[in-house]
């Protein structure tokens, strides 16, 4: 049981690392246009970044 | 790649080096003006290709991004581009667009709320996981020691996301205690606050039930549902809201012979205000000087323009047509007709508060059933074993079983999936309840100018007329922008008509235009003028020389999908009535045209709604669409009302529905819609129900644990969800 000793701060901190990562997405306006982004995926275009 | 679009100042050593210059840039960029559109067409990623290239090519557009879920685009550029060329160009290419107002726009960009719950949420979720894993291990058999440890642990990552994610019901319920009310966020704050203490005890005592998981389980869901009913609402709010106004905020008063331009708000009882062709009355008033034709249609729904000349009374929203005016002004601001009409409006509205959603009924029945259980089980248990700890966790037990995240989900889901669909057809739903009151529409009331038609004038008899006529009418009548010369002008175009050669034409306003053809003089315009009897359809009157005059008739070009929606509101059973202000054969032509069997002419706005009163008193759940002045109390009496994006900002503030496009069709959809999503609605209340019903009795009787409590709760809320789906 002592492998308990890693893996629970190693779960924690990876959730901690999505958590993180999600907040930059929420920062950066990456849910402003959900529909159009997943169509703009498919167009050949280059896309710029999302406007800020 | 961005380095190369937009240069990037800093990049370059010498700029960075020199702060001022980036600040100098800085300031430039701010000067440029921000635009957006409205784009109600746009469907898929080859519109936003060819919309984002035409505006990035018009010139001064500096860049110019489409955002698909908002239907719209927001368009940097110099600040001398107009809003209108760019919707002009976009017309050409094949788009409808608004524009849309970028001062009120800028408030609601960046949603803030929205952000807000979405990180709640994130957190919520992001605990619930990381605590689940933990509570797993503890139901697949963890125990002592190691289960005590991993409570402990669970109680460290739940303590804190509770205290952050849990704020907005918090407050909610807080605020309706405060007032001595109940609402759904009271036992969900008692719910959420009662299993961590009783877990948090359970923990200190080594005990084997511990609603860590639960809780953030609990707090996930719920707002899950409200980042769902907020996000729909903020997308029809700002975009209903945004619509440029189209009353004039301005007006041109003359002082001592100078035209000065000053808000219409600062015009005062006595003045001389010029309105321009084209322009609208600003104030009621009298014409003093000049003679025009007036358009009341948005005010009275008449379709034949009203000849004007010094002497007569013209009200604030009648659009000038021909000739410069000067009135003077006899009442303004809170005292004009147009004021007058928003009384009504207010009056009207106070029936429509008064519904109450379903959501609403069901937590009136809810709230106070949840508490008065859980307090029962407690005295109960207390009472059976005399054990406050056993009662505590019972009592929780319910709680945090009969919690409402099935509610909390049933009717955004479906209100999310449905909105969602009306909107990709083109229609924004303002109203949180509009879809339950649209359900039960059993009688639809149009009103026709400018709704079931276009409000634009549309030749009929092109066909009864010689060729060589039809030349000279065309010569004449491209000299004139009056609506009428310009209906001629557009069928003699598409009937592949060339002008004939009419020397020294002139335009009389509010007459007609006159002119000479082969040394004969020629006249187009009023019956008056050319020496014709009047009828009482919208008629323009040639005379060449001395004949005869020959008559060309109008009638208003019916909307997009008009046709489409009336035919499949009476083919569902529904009654459709049209009531209108203009002239009783225009308003007979037109139903008899859609198959209308009951219709109403030269109805007042005061009688429109007294018909509607009238027909709720029967019973009837009356749907209005609408789009004038003489519609807005209407539109507010009615049971639900819809308006076109075209119509006047009263009209549409007034009503629940705002369709973008110019197209009706949608409409018939929406009912359908509607009845379906409502159904869902019901739907879900029942699986929300048939869940407790189960789980309930387990609870009380004490054998309820959290892995039960988990179960129950996963399996309805993402039922609910499913069930919601159904009806995209």
């Amino acid at each position: 049981m002592e492998v308990l000793a890693y893996l629970i701060p190693i779960s924690l901190i990876m959730g901690g690392i999505g958590l993180l990562f999600f907040v930059w997405t929420v920062k950066t306006n990456q849910y402003d246009d959900p529909e159009g982004d997943a169509r703009r995926i498919l167009s050949g275009q280059y896309d710029d970044k999302p406007k800020q | 790649m961005t380095a190369t679009m937009r240069p990037n100042i800093s990049a370059c050593p010498a700029c960075s080096a020199a702060p001022a210059a980036e600040a100098l840039a800085e300031t430039a960029e701010v000067k440029n003006a921000r635009i957006a559109l409205s784009l109600p067409t746009i469907h898929c990623s080859a519109c936003i290709a060819s919309v984002e290239e035409a505006l990035n090519a018009y010139p001064g557009v500096h860049q110019a991004r489409v955002n698909l879920t908002m239907k719209r685009a927001s368009i940097e550029a110099d600040a001398d581009v107009m809003p209108d060329d760019l919707v002009q160009a976009l017309a050409g290419i094949g788009y409808e667009a608004h524009e849309l107002d970028a001062g009120t726009l800028s408030a609601t960009e960046t949603d803030k709320a929205g952000r807000d719950l979405l990180m709640r949420m994130a957190v919520a979720g992001f605990a619930a996981m990381n605590v689940m894993l933990l509570s797993v291990s503890v139901w697949s058999g963890a125990a002592d020691a190691t289960r005590d440890m991993f409570h402990w642990i669970s109680a460290l990552i739940t303590m804190p996301v509770i205290l952050f994610s849990g704020q907005p019901f918090y407050r909610n319920a807080w605020a309706a205690l405060k007032h001595g009310r109940l609402n759904m966020d009271v036992p969900i704050t008692l719910a959420i606050v009662l299993a961590v203490v009783t877990s948090l005890w359970e923990t200190a005592l080594s005990g084997k039930h511990a609603y860590f998981d639960a809780a953030l389980a609990l707090t996930f869901f719920l707002l899950a549902g409200r980042y769902l009913d907020h996000r729909t609402r903020a997308i029809a709010r700002s975009a209903a809201e945004e619509l440029a106004a189209l009353e004039v905020p301005r007006a041109w008063v003359l002082r001592d012979g100078q035209e000065v331009q000053v808000p219409a708000a600062q015009v005062a009882v006595g003045d001389l205000v010029r309105v321009r062709p084209g322009g609208r009355m600003p104030v009621d008033g009298e014409i003093t000087d000049g003679v025009s034709e007036l358009d009341r249609s948005l005010l009275t729904g008449e379709t034949l323009p009203v000849f004007a000349e010094p002497g007569q009374a013209v009200s604030a929203g009648e659009v000038n047509l021909t000739g410069p005016l000067t009135i003077r002004a006899t009442a303004v601001g809170e005292e004009t007709s147009l004021h007058r009409m928003a009384d009504l409006v207010a009056v009207a509205e106070s029936g429509r508060s008064r519904y109450t959603s379903l959501a609403d009924k069901a937590a009136k029945l809810y709230a106070p059933g949840v508490h008065i259980l859980s307090a029962l089980s407690f005295v109960g248990w207390y009472l059976y074993t005399w054990d406050v700890r056993t009662a505590l966790n019972i009592a929780a037990a319910v709680l945090i079983i009969t919690c409402p995240c099935a509610l909390g989900l049933a009717v955004p889901a479906v209100t999310t999936a449905a909105s969602g669909r009306l909107f990709r057809r083109g229609m924004l739903i303002k109203h949180g309840t509009a879809l339950e009151r649209l359900a039960e529409v059993d009688t639809v009331v149009f009103d026709k100018t400018g709704t079931l038609t276009r409000g634009t004038p549309e030749l009929t008899n092109l066909g009864d007329h010689a060729a060589s006529d039809l030349q000279i009418a065309a010569a004449l009548a491209a000299a004139s922008s009056h609506p009428l010369s310009q209906a001629i002008v557009t069928a003699c175009q598409a009937a592949g008509v060339t002008p004939a050669e009419v020397t020294e034409i002139s335009e009389l306003p509010g007459y007609g235009t006159q002119g000479t053809w082969q040394g004969m003089p020629v006249r187009l315009g009023r019956a008056a003028w050319v020496g014709a009897d009047p009828r009482a359809e919208t008629t323009a009157w040639l005379r060449i020389g001395d004949e005869r005059p020959r008559a060309f008739s109008f009638a208003d070009a019916l909307r997009d999908g008009a046709e489409e929606a009336v035919q499949a509101l009476i083919a569902s059973g529904r009654e459709v009535i049209l009531i209108s202000g203009d002239t009783t054969p225009a308003v007979e032509a037109l139903a008899r045209r859609l198959g209308i069997t009951q219709w109403v002419a030269e109805a007042l706005p005061a009688d429109k709604v007294a018909r509607i009163a009238q027909l709720t008193e029967q019973g009837g759940r009356v749907l209005m669409v609408g789009d004038g002045l003489n519609d807005t109390a209407a539109l507010a009496g009615a049971h639900v009302s819809i308006s076109p994006a075209s119509a006047l900002d009263a009209a549409r503030v007034a009503s629940d529905i705002v369709l973008l496009g110019g197209d009706l069709s949608p409409i018939a959809d929406a009912l359908e819609t509607a009845r379906k999503s409502t159904r869902r609605i019901r739907e879900n209340f029942r699986i929300a129900t048939v869940y407790n019903i189960i789980a309930v009795p387990l609870a009380v009787a004490g054998l309820a644990t959290p892995l039960i409590a988990a179960l129950a709760m996963s399996a309805s809320s993402i039922t609910v969800s499913l069930n919601a789906l159904r009806v995209r």
